[in-house]
């Protein structure tokens, strides 16, 4: 009797092991995991990181604030924009590095269509939505020039997109004059902020309706499959039938669109835009959520939801920095350090030996405890 | 060492892991012959190379070379150029963005100062001597592939070479490149350089080489005097075949194509691709196999891919069921039902990281459409019955590809086109590199396909499986169709005879 009962916890305990092999093996395992240090390190730290309260903001709207909203509010561009670009990896095997530029354009064009001439008018010049539809064509269209660069003339995508990289702020400026323009009409920052009555920050929402459009969008199309399968293998993909010149220029256009939105949502929060600072460096932050959610930089197989986490990641290590009075000139040499290990973490070569490690120890710590 | 050579390779063995790459083979070249080096894939042409130029170092015996004492030692490519072994290489190893000039002495000059304009001269010297139509100052991507390859060559001379090994030289040249290419190895023949010379051409061979060394599976066949092999016999030797021995073997006489009257299933009428190859005719009717043959290299899988439109077609016409249609990329070849197995598995078949269900349905999941994905469910009932179908060892459908056997890897592609169910399947290759229970399998379900009307085109290196798939073999040598047999001339001698082509 008690030999049988011993047999099946060991059996237990082995089952309970290598499930946690598995989980150490999966690839959103890193994202889960550095989030996980994160909140634990902020729970010891300080618990009231957690807090949210149902304040009133200076319009006099009730809103809820704190860290985790800061976070998730925050987070809107960087993971709308980590949607796109994982998939431009995935296709193309190369990054997109002209983003923040690209925001820069877009939110410029947003406010020359809302201003009109007059660069401070007393009321909107056009609708907000013509505004929007307008700045996703042009974001598309830089979309479809960096597409063509790396499809057509199979340019790296890096030294593809460091031409808008360095010329888009320029551009960005050049489309107002640069003028700052200013809008003055309180209903344009509800995109960026709140809409009144709701206590929601409203990126929050916008960021959702993002991953929820491109789940089924890689659900009820083969966007997934034809973009792993140009990215691993294009020669056997054209056999196949697939475009892979098409499918990598698609990607680029969806990463456009994507910048559209997302330069929408930073105009939104000021109502107006310094070309120089607007969405600065934050290509490498998207970049780094494609890297963080385990994906492969050169390309091929994909995780959007880790894609996703690693933004929130990303964003969840600024805030806490903040928290603890770093100055912001500092902060990227801080985030550099968690970076590093993050990415050693996730090296294959590391993950087999904490795998490795996990099975070893995980059956007999289990067994322990359970005699 | 014999009277006049220049090079002796004497039992010379070289063993990889599980394979026995060279096993005591002997070589010997002669100061001023060219001297052929032939054999199929696999036959250790390439590893000899590479044991005499330093790559690799060999497991026994010894060479030895004009000028030094007893045998020497080759330890890496430098060695080899020291004691006057050079080599050009198929693909062009020189620096494209520098000049001719600088190429040809790049690496090679004395201390840290160069005299750029005494090297100019000297390279217009020596590039004038050997007839070679360059300037020294041009940027050498500026001249053709023949001239850049003669650069290469120049390049090598100048270093005093005895023996110049030349690999592969010819591959990508049109025919007048190749006789200016000739006429510099004549020269050079001429003034007392022992040449190797590599290539899968035959006729080159019998155009310049003075001396055939044959290799098979590793072993050497023997060397011959060009005057006393006949092309046939090389054949014969290159694929270990003798010809008398085998001209037996009992034909069903079910499979023999008989002339046809009715449309065929695809017809090509001088059709034409930007892979170098010659126009060519082509046709294949319902429930029928047949194949294109000839030695690696002379254009076989261009024309199956030429017909699929995986190389850009260049003109000719096609004809589907009679009517005419435009395949101008694989999908066009896809949606008039017919399916390509390609040669380079790895290449060009597999997508590796992708799960052994998603490579079985992508086929069918593209001429789907985008929009239209299969569900889930769907795609396992169809991978779970090809993987029952074809006796697939995977361990699960989610299993990546890439893990599984090459065997295997060929199932699950032939799955993918099957799955497609097409009217038309071209198979290039699809024995190659598995285990022979699979390629007897495979040749079983070529036949078995034909039977229930399929048209299939297979295309094998191993002359035996096509002779028993096959009822119409197309034979191509040097990019050309250069005959067709069936019937009753559908035998092993014949085959070799129109590969070897002339005599």
């Amino acid at each position: 009797m008690a030999s049988f009962k011993s047999a099946s916890q060991e059996s237990a305990a082995k089952r309970i092991g290598s499930f946690l092999a598995k989980l150490v093996k999966h690839q959103i395992f890193i994202p889960i995991a550095a989030l996980l240090i994160l909140v634990i390190f902020n729970l010891i730290a300080d618990p009231s990181f957690f807090a949210i309260s149902l304040d009133q903001n200076s319009l006099g709207n009730p809103v809820f604030s704190g860290y985790l909203i800061t976070i998730l509010d925050n987070a809107s561009e960087l993971v709308i924009l980590a949607i796109g670009m994982t998939l431009v990896t995935a296709a193309s095997g190369g990054q997109d590095i002209s983003v923040g530029s690209a925001i820069a354009i877009s939110g410029s064009v947003m406010l020359r269509v809302l201003c009109g001439t007059n660069s401070r008018p007393e009321v909107l010049q056009a609708p907000i939505i013509v505004a929007f539809l307008v700045c996703c064509v042009v974001a598309m269209l830089f979309g479809a020039f960096n597409g063509t660069l790396v499809a057509i003339f199979k340019i790296q995508p890096m030294v593809a997109t460091l031409i808008l990289f360095t010329a888009g702020r320029s551009v960005a400026a050049w489309i107002n004059k640069n003028e700052l323009p200013i809008i003055s009409d309180a209903s344009f920052g509800y995109y960026g902020n709140f809409i009144p009555g709701i206590p929601i920050p409203t990126p929050i929402f916008i960021a959702v309706a993002c991953m929820i459009l491109i789940a089924l969008v890689l659900k009820f199309t083969n966007l997934g499959l034809y973009t792993q399968s140009v990215g691993i293998n294009a020669n056997s993909s054209r056999l196949n039938g697939i475009d892979p010149a098409l499918i990598k220029f698609i990607t680029f256009v969806i990463l456009g669109l994507c910048v559209a939105v997302a330069g929408f949502i930073k105009v939104s929060r000021f109502s107006t835009i310094n070309y120089s600072v607007i969405a600065k460096d934050i290509e490498m932050d998207a970049i780094l959520a494609v890297a963080l959610g385990g994906n492969a930089l050169n390309g091929g197989k994909f995780n959007m939801g880790a894609s996703i986490l690693g933004a929130y990641v990303i964003q969840f290590l600024t805030t806490t920095l903040y928290k603890f009075n770093v100055v912001s000139s500092a902060l990227p040499a801080y985030k550099a350090v968690v970076v590093i290990i993050l990415v050693v973490l996730s090296a294959p070569i590391v993950r087999d030996k904490i795998t490795e490690t996990w099975k070893k120890l995980a059956p007999v710590k289990i067994a322990k405890e359970a005699s | 060492m014999q009277d006049g050579a220049i090079l002796e390779m004497r039992g010379i063995s070289k063993y990889f892991p599980g394979v026995r790459a060279l096993h005591d083979v002997d070589f010997t070249l002669h100061e001023g012959e060219i001297h052929a080096l032939m054999g199929e894939n696999g036959a250790g042409k390439s590893t000899l190379i590479k044991v005499l130029t330093g790559v690799y170092s060999k497991d026994a015996g010894q060479i030895c070379i004009k000028g030094s004492s007893g045998s020497v030692s080759i330890r890496s490519p430098e060695d080899a150029q020291k004691i006057g072994i050079s080599t050009v290489y198929q693909e062009i190893t020189l620096c494209p963005n520098l000049t001719v000039a600088e190429n040809m002495y790049i690496g090679r000059t004395k201390g840290s100062l160069t005299h750029w304009k005494k090297i100019n001269t000297e390279a217009g010297k020596l590039l004038d001597s050997l007839g070679i139509p360059a300037s020294p100052t041009m940027q050498l991507s500026s001249c053709s592939i023949a001239v850049q390859q003669m650069v290469a060559i120049a390049r090598a001379v100048d270093m005093e070479c005895k023996v110049l090994i030349l690999d592969e030289p010819t591959s990508s040249l049109d025919d007048q490149e190749v006789s200016k290419l000739f006429r510099l190895m004549l020269d050079l023949k001429a003034k007392g350089v022992g040449i190797i010379f590599v290539t899968h051409f035959l006729d080159q061979v019998y155009e310049v080489c003075d001396r055939i060394t044959v290799l098979r599976d590793g072993k050497l066949v023997g060397e011959y005097v060009i005057g006393d092999l006949p092309k046939v016999q090389l054949v014969s030797k290159m694929l270990g075949k003798e010809l008398d021995d085998l001209s037996g073997i009992q034909k069903n006489a079910d499979e023999i194509y008989v002339g046809r009257t009715e449309v065929p299933v695809f017809e090509a009428i001088q059709l034409k691709s930007s892979a170098n190859i010659k126009p060519f005719d082509f046709a294949i009717y319902r429930g029928e196999v047949n194949g294109f043959t000839g030695l690696l290299g002379s254009g076989r899988s261009e024309c199956v891919r030429a017909i699929f439109g995986a190389d850009k077609t260049t003109g000719g016409t096609i004809r589907i069921d009679g009517k005419k249609a435009r395949i101008s990329k694989p999908l066009d070849a896809m949606k008039h039902g017919i399916s390509y197995l390609p040669e380079d598995r790895k290449r060009d078949g597999i997508v590796g990281d992708l799960s052994v269900r998603e490579n079985i349905i992508l086929a069918l999941q593209v001429m789907k459409g985008f929009f239209r994905p299969f569900s889930r469910a769907q795609a396992e009932a169809f991978a779970d019955e090809y993987i029952k179908l074809l006796d697939i060892k995977t361990a699960s459908s989610d299993t990546p590809i890439k893990s599984l056997s090459g065997g295997n890897q060929q199932k699950v592609i032939l799955a993918r086109w099957l799955l497609s169910n097409p009217v038309y399947l071209i198979l290039d290759e699809p024995t190659r590199g598995i285990d022979i229970g699979t390629k007897v399998e495979i040749q079983k379900l070529v036949l078995k396909l034909a039977a229930e009307g399929k048209s299939i085109t297979f295309i094998s290196s191993e002359i035996d499986e096509m002779y028993r798939t096959c009822s119409r073999l197309i034979v191509m040598r040097d990019r050309r169709v250069v005959g067709e047999l069936r019937g009753e001339d559908l035998t092993q001698n014949k085959i070799m005879a129109t590969i070897a082509g002339g005599d």
